[in-house]
């Protein structure tokens, strides 16, 4: 986050691509971005699990594929199970000798539908039984390889496909977003975090920290979706910037329980900031973006207690 | 020929011991009845050492089988099991392993399906995973169960084959009934179920992608290349029970007759009442009626040749389905008359559904469906629509 880490971030990021280029991800893409950013951070040695969605779509259109690392697809909803089988697969394989120990990562990939919505009690499921995995949700806030459909994940005021801005009901979603961070926490995990590939170094170190912990992680990472969000395909760093600095996505860790800001902003920017440069919220009037004010203000003061800062 | 020894076993434990002696790697199952005996004795066996694998108490049947095929691409020998609901909520995984050659080897304790609740045994749940490209196979008593679970794990993860491979036993009938059965030496198990070696696993060091998204330029083509391996798992599914046969004196055909001999009539059947069968074909054969009795071992692949084979002779095929395709009749005699159809146009075919959810088929029910039959084929001669009937069931008004 330091001004001066600029000057050495060529230098502290491997040049190595182990998620190709060539793949059909929109342009501006904030997911692709974050898978990229996730795969140089895990290196060649792990094998990668990852729900149906975008992601899958745009990576693995055979006979092509963009995953350098051993990878694999099986449906929407069970990337935290098929994990739990590959884990327990490579621990049983190597009690018995018949595979040496190297110490391979087992990395489960969703997206907020696959994670906070069908695929959430897989997930909890892995949790609890303390698989060594890390499981990484890239959140969109919608369905996108779908249409952009709405999502537990999706944040009140938003305009999606099935929470239209009508005559009759004018706000898009109506209901406040999954705090999915929390439900991971409320598991007793040795490792949660937040992340955003506008911040690619602390992304990638928090990817690093959450592989190395013994046991479950889980990190959760904004991913920017110029398609979904009605926003400049240009844009998509400022806006992931703009969310932490508004209070709306907060970077934090939780190691072993202890809260840890990432970033800690004492004046958070105004929510209008965040919210106007995306079309997804442009019929927001200024009662409701004040209600998101407030809620956003709540929420962060809440979580800077739990990190005991003042 | 080995000879084991005779021990009375439980079909859920004699199912444990098989899992057991094949050394398996991994297992994922959820507890459901009447499966739950094999998840418990493979809990007990995994907590006294006696058995060497991961047991994944996963939160559900669709992440049990999605668990087994993570196992299984990544190398490992995998068992599940299930019933009924959980056969059902498991469903969308189980194209996955089929479709990407993975070896998983599963029991289902066959169960009814809810509404009304029932926990007993039927085979809708078996109806429902026809067109899974799962191999299956029915056993009738526990030393089938056994024997067929050993082989599951020869037959799936042949490298000719990769399929992965469900035996059916019928709920309580099989999974709670104890018989007395031949424990084969463990030795000689572990000779015949070598150590399991997948051509393509995921590995850092080798990394491969599987699962990729095939569009409609591909896609058939992937289809068409799963068809054609599946189907030609036949001949080494038989030479994979033909080798079992030789060592462990247990001889196994897709299609099994009985008293077939001189037969113009013959029941089919498919599970454990086949043995209730038996014996009704016995006391008709006494009273003079030319009755044998067909029972279908494979169910998929469906044994044309073998099924054709066995009818040849005969003048009326008379099935039991104990499940209910509704508003079409009993699947597998509909099936039976899709096989059938221009090889033998001359035999007539009647179908029966019986035993379901749990109600028991007495020796006299089959006597009855026999005798039934011979009336519905002149009805079928007149010109008539002939329905299937529902046997055993309690029918009007009042009480």
């Amino acid at each position: 986050m330091e001004k001066e880490d600029d000057l050495f971030v060529p230098r502290q990021v491997t040049t190595e691509e182990n998620f190709a280029p060539g793949h059909r991800a929109c342009i501006g893409c904030g997911e692709a971005l974050a898978v990229r950013y996730v795969c140089k951070a895990l290196g060649k040695n792990v094998i990668i699990v990852t729900a149906t969605g975008c992601i899958e779509i745009f990576s693995s259109l055979l006979p092509q594929t963009s995953w350098q690392v051993a990878w694999i697809h099986t449906l929407f909803e069970n990337v935290a199970a098929v994990m739990s089988g590959i884990e327990s697969a490579y621990k049983v394989r190597v009690r018995k000798g018949k595979i040496p120990d190297k110490n391979v990562k087992f990395v489960g990939f969703g997206g907020d539908g696959a994670t906070t919505d069908i695929g959430l009690q897989a997930l909890s499921g892995a949790m609890e039984r303390g698989h060594d995995f890390l499981y990484v949700c890239y959140d969109n806030e919608a369905y996108m390889n779908t249409g952009i459909q709405r999502s537990s994940s999706t944040p009140y005021g938003a305009w999606t496909t099935t929470a239209p801005v009508g005559k009759k009901s004018s706000i898009g979603q109506v209901t406040w977003k999954k705090n999915m961070p929390e439900i991971a926490v409320a598991h007793n995990i040795p490792y949660v975090a937040t992340a955003c590939p506008s911040y690619p170094l602390d992304l990638m170190a928090k990817v690093k920290r959450g592989a190395e912990m013994d046991g479950p992680a889980y990190i959760h990472i904004l991913s920017v979706c110029p398609t979904g969000w009605r926003s400049p395909t240009n844009i998509t760093i400022e806006l992931g910037r703009l969310a932490v600095e508004t209070g709306v996505f907060p970077l934090y860790e939780v190691i072993n329980g202890e809260y840890n800001l990432s970033v800690d902003l004492p004046d958070l920017k105004p929510i209008r900031e965040y919210l106007k440069k995306q079309g997804r919220f442009k019929h927001l009037n200024d009662d409701t973006i004040a209600t998101i004010q407030t809620r956003v203000e709540e929420e962060y003061v809440k979580l800077r207690e739990k990190a005991g800062v003042k | 020929m080995t000879k084991g020894k005779i021990v009375g076993l439980e079909g859920s434990f004699a199912v444990a011991e098989a899992v057991r002696m094949a050394n398996t790697d991994v297992i994922a199952a959820y507890p459901i009845t009447p499966q739950t005996h094999i998840v418990e004795r493979l809990s007990e066996m995994v907590a006294d050492g006696d058995l060497d694998a991961n047991f994944i108490c996963v939160e559900s049947e669709h992440s049990a089988m999605s668990a087994c095929v993570g196992a299984s691409a990544a190398g490992a020998r995998v068992f599940t099991c299930s019933a009924g609901q959980g056969l059902e909520l498991m469903h969308e995984v189980l194209y996955i392993p089929s479709s990407m050659r993975l070896p998983v080897v599963a029991v289902a304790a066959n169960r009814a399906l809810s509404a009304p609740l029932s926990v007993w045994c039927d085979h809708s749940d078996v109806m429902a995973l026809r067109d899974i490209s799962w191999i299956q196979m029915f056993a009738e008593n526990n030393q089938q169960a056994f024997d067929l679970t050993t082989c599951a794990y020869r037959i799936a993860e042949d490298k000719e084959v990769l399929f992965p491979t469900m035996v059916h036993i019928d709920g309580f009938y099989l999974s709670h009934v104890i018989e007395d059965m031949v424990l084969p030496e463990e030795e000689v198990v572990a000779g015949f179920i070598p150590d399991y070696e997948h051509p393509f696993v995921l590995d850092p060091d080798k990394p491969v992608s599987m699962g990729c998204y095939g569009p409609p330029f591909i896609y058939p083509e992937t289809k068409k290349a799963q068809d054609v391996a599946f189907d030609n798992t036949r001949p080494k599914i038989q030479a994979i029970w033909d080798e079992f046969g030789e060592i462990f004196g247990r001889h196994y055909v897709p299609v099994e007759s009985y008293k077939m001999d001189g037969a113009r009539i013959a029941l089919l059947t498919m599970g454990s009442c086949s043995e209730t069968a038996m014996l009704a074909v016995d006391e008709l054969r006494e009273a003079g009626v030319d009755v044998g009795l067909i029972r279908l071992r494979l169910w998929r692949p469906f044994p044309f040749t073998e099924l054709r084979e066995a009818v040849k002779d005969l003048d009326l095929l008379v099935v039991l389905d104990r499940a209910i395709s509704f508003g079409m009749g009993g699947p597998v005699c509909s099936e039976l008359k899709s096989a059938l159809y221009n090889k033998r146009e001359d035999l007539k075919i009647v179908g029966f559904i019986g035993g379901l959810g749990g109600r028991d088929i007495p020796i006299s029910d089959f006597k009855y469906m026999v005798t039934q039959a011979q009336e519905k084929v002149k009805a079928i001669e007149r010109g008539e629509e002939v329905e299937t009937e529902i046997i055993g069931v309690r029918e009007g008004g009042g009480r």
